[in-house]
């Protein structure tokens, strides 16, 4: 019995073989993050441009596997056009979720949902966290 | 030999649903060596060296006893075998004390990009600060190391060879023997990493002639935390010791101190006794069932699972030929990591990443490789199950648009 199906045959494959957002901009009014998780060889960047409070761009580039680049796209989707506050609340609660941990379900994390399915194979859960985290530390280089 | 009957010996095969091929990460105990682990806890669990009492005196002896089935384990000398962390530790020894204290700028060092990283950090950490040179033996079209690419790199400059014995990611045996004749020629000395080969296959110091020589114990059916190192004795009487503190000490002074003789001032500090002792049984059990019958098993296995994977489509093999039980490959145009979790979905274990090994990862020009690897406990049966995974892997990355 192997449970990958539903995984990877939601929105994981589309975002994989169709990343939005992808390539990197060099412009010095978008934070630049660079997450690497050594052991398996993903590979993220992630940039945010913050303007009056609004995520009004987000962008990504990096290697890994489906599950590390898919989110990555998911994450940029979700974000873009929030305020910095909603933003981190969504990736605070999707961060909190995927690590086990309480988090509030009334906050919509969108199509980020499905990773909720990655929970079932613990040592996936830090491919669908980096592009998060990285898009967590670009917003903190922009206080 | 017979594997049905070895899996009996461990435990963690008890769930029989469980296809184990990591070994070449960390091989499974078999409950003999547990239970002689557990015996020094329960009925003898004191310190060594320091105590003037019995039980003292009879956990120094096992620990001792264990040095001694180590020597004999690879033709060495009692006072030639240091016990260490692991082959890491021992690997950082050598390039510590012998290697910050005989090697200068102008001086070549020859490592390879089949180097674990323990083998090859070290010594770009010696090159650093000595100023001495880091040397690459050029790898042929498989990714072996051989001895004319070897000749070519060899030099009167070159003071030190620091290389495998067998490769973690490719599996192959490097002719140590002939590039330690020649390196001898030109007066360098050889530091071999066994860490693949110790658990696989018989290994003679003498015969080699080899200068260091480091295996750890949890590859080989033995516990985690202990590793050996073995040095010609002349060497490690010369090299000072660099872990300071307690037991390693001769006389102490408010400005001086003297040291104990090799191995005891390479090991400071209670020394990991269990997992000594530990070690020990572990070579014995695997000397019961004989290391050649073991690596004739491993290949076996592994040449009946390459032969399968050669007549699948879609397979990456980057190893085909190896001569010793591990498989690296890729499901082409599928990350690893994507691959290993559906095996896992069948508990199938293996590695997927670098192997603690960037630059061959780097050589074969990939993200990173899965590797399976065989040992004594696996069957054709582990091998049949990890061939369908495999299939049905492959069939599911290709139905979601992998």
């Amino acid at each position: 019995m192997n449970n990958m199906d539903n995984l990877y045959r939601q929105v994981i494959m589309d975002h994989y073989k169709n990343p939005r957002n992808k390539g990197l901009i060099q412009d010095p009014s978008y934070k630049t993050i660079h997450i690497k998780n050594p052991t398996c060889g993903d590979d993220i960047t992630v940039q945010s441009k913050v303007e009056d409070g609004i995520v009004k761009d987000v962008r990504h580039d990096g290697s890994g596997c489906s599950i590390c680049c898919s989110s990555a796209s998911v994450m940029s989707e979700t974000v873009k056009g929030k305020s910095v506050q909603e933003a981190s609340v969504v990736a605070e609660n999707y961060l909190n979720m995927l690590a086990n941990k309480p988090y509030d379900e009334t906050v919509d994390l969108e199509e980020a949902i499905v990773y909720q399915g990655v929970r079932q194979f613990p040592a996936r859960i830090k491919c669908a966290s980096i592009a998060w985290k990285a898009f967590e530390g670009t917003l903190k280089e922009s206080e | 030999m017979n594997p049905t009957t070895i899996r009996k010996d461990f435990p963690v095969l008890d769930d029989e649903t469980l296809v184990y091929l990591d070994t070449a990460a960390s091989s499974l105990k078999p409950r003999q060596v547990l239970d002689a682990m557990d015996e020094y806890y329960q009925k003898y669990g004191v310190n060594v060296h320091r105590g003037v009492y019995n039980l003292s005196y009879v956990a120094t002896t096992k620990y001792e006893d264990a040095r001694t089935t180590v020597s004999n384990f690879i033709n060495a000398a009692f006072n030639e075998v240091v016990f260490t962390r692991g082959a890491s530790s021992a690997l950082n020894l050598v390039a510590s004390s012998y290697g910050l204290n005989n090697v200068k700028a102008g001086d070549e060092i020859i490592v390879s990009e089949l180097e674990h990283h323990s083998q090859v950090l070290p010594w770009q950490n010696v090159s650093r600060i000595t100023g001495a040179k880091l040397i690459y033996v050029p790898l042929d079209e498989d990714g072996r190391i051989t001895v004319d690419n070897f000749r070519s790199v060899l030099s009167d400059k070159t003071k030190v060879v620091a290389l495998n014995y067998v490769s973690n990611v490719m599996g192959y045996v490097a002719p140590i023997k002939d590039i330690i004749r020649l390196a001898h020629e030109v007066g360098a000395i050889v530091s071999v990493d066994a860490a693949q080969a110790a658990p696989h296959m018989a290994i003679d110091v003498k015969d080699l002639d080899c200068d260091f020589l480091a295996f750890s114990g949890h590859k080989m059916c033995g516990p985690t935390g202990i590793g050996v190192l073995y040095g010609k004795r002349h060497l490690l009487e010369a090299m000072p010791p660099i872990e300071f503190g307690g037991d390693m000490n001769d006389n102490v002074d408010k400005f001086d101190a003297s040291w104990k003789e090799a191995p005891y001032k390479f090991e400071t500090g209670t020394p990991p006794i269990a997992e000594a002792i530990g070690l020990g049984r572990a070579i014995d059990y695997l000397q019961g069932i004989g290391l050649d019958a073991i690596h004739e098993h491993e290949v076996e296995l592994r040449d009946y699972t390459v032969k399968r994977m050669k007549a699948m489509a879609d397979i990456e093999l980057y190893n085909p030929n190896a001569e010793t039980g591990i498989i690296s490959f890729n499901i082409i145009g599928v990350h690893p990591h994507d691959a290993i979790t559906y095996f896992d979905g069948d508990n199938v274990c293996m590695r997927a990443g670098h192997h603690c090994a960037q630059l061959v990862v780097k050589w074969l020009d990939v993200p990173a490789t899965l590797r399976a690897s065989f040992y004594l406990y696996n069957t054709k049966e582990d091998c049949d199950k990890f061939l369908a995974t495999l299939e049905r892997a492959i069939a599911f990355f290709r139905e979601v648009g992998f």
